[in-house]
């Protein structure tokens, strides 16, 4: 049996849909997390050179690995937005924001408490460091922008330009290790094979699909506060349980 | 080396856990809680619209 997938492009059906995908999601990401850590902090070996300190890692790779994946997605579900006037691609950009935002965040503080014991300083201004430092202010002049103009529709659009102009940042980002000399180390896993230890690889494999699942439950959650509070003057949202109750 | 430097040193299990696994969770602890507060004002915001409609 064929899905109708564009049948969940309308707020209608998508918000049903995402209120039943959420405790999957969360449950498995609290179960990865676990598991993650588990093997991160008592299976993986010390390193010979960074000591303990490496075990960082797990926490900053996957969460500057999604801040820079969020932002594009964002962008994404903005252009949709604003190309196709869909309600519900505008409404995700919305939510995907603060996630990214915290993610960003998340990936600079690990990565200052990581350089201060390896580099002997919090911060450096290195390409890469201030690249994501960048993306985190795209991400929070997104949001100050958005919420800047009360007519959601125009606050889309306005929004919608600064997030697509502000895409051009991640490949920046990403490339900035083999475009400048910086003092951030290149890609230890690369495709043609990894240096790393296995038991090192499996744990960041996990935390980053842990970290995955944990934002698409926060950012479905989210778009469902967003549905509610766009849509409520339709009669579908008063016909809900959760409203009628 | 100041005080923190030779701390980090001496304890860097408890340095990489409290200083970057903790203060990670702690930022999704607010938001899971942030979420769950929009959402409550959200449905609160929502009945009483209707409540209202319902008067008229």
């Amino acid at each position: 049996m064929a899905i109708n997938w564009f049948k969940y492009s309308a707020p209608t059906t998508f918000y049903g849909l995402a209120g039943k995908l959420i405790p999957w999601f969360g449950i498995s990401a609290a179960i990865l997390f676990a598991v993650g850590l588990y093997i991160g902090f008592f299976v993986a070996p010390t390193d010979y050179q960074q000591g303990e300190f490496y075990r960082i890692i797990f926490i900053h790779v996957p969460s500057s690995i999604i801040s820079m994946f969020l932002y594009l997605i964002m962008a994404g579900y903005a252009a949709m937005g604003l190309i196709f006037n869909t309600r519900l691609s505008s409404m995700m950009a919305t939510a995907i924001a603060p996630t990214g935002a915290l993610f960003a965040f998340i990936s600079l503080w690990t990565g200052a408490l990581w350089g201060k014991p390896m580099w002997g300083a919090w911060w450096v201004w290195d390409a890469r460091l201030t690249s994501e430092l960048i993306l985190l202010f795209l991400y929070l002049g997104y949001i100050a922008l958005h919420a800047s103009i009360d007519d959601p529709r125009r606050a889309d659009r306005a929004s919608a330009l600064l997030a697509i102009v502000g895409s051009v940042n991640v490949p920046i980002i990403y490339f900035s290790v083999q475009w400048w000399n910086t003092l951030h180390q290149g890609s230890t896993i690369k495709f043609s094979g990894t240096s790393m230890h296995v038991a090192m690889q499996q744990a960041m494999f996990i935390t980053l699909v842990a970290c995955w699942l944990y934002a698409i439950a926060v950012i479905l959650a989210r778009v469902r506060s967003i549905i509610l509070e766009r849509e409520r003057h339709t009669k579908w949202i008063t016909e809900l349980p959760e409203v009628k109750n | 080396m100041n005080g923190l430097d030779i701390w980090m040193r001496e304890n860097p299990i408890t340095y990489v856990v409290l200083g970057s696994y903790a203060v990670a969770f702690l930022i999704f602890a607010v938001e899971i809680a942030m979420v769950r507060h929009k959402r409550k004002i959200t449905l609160q915001q929502v009945r009483l619209m209707r409540d209202a409609g319902d008067e008229e």
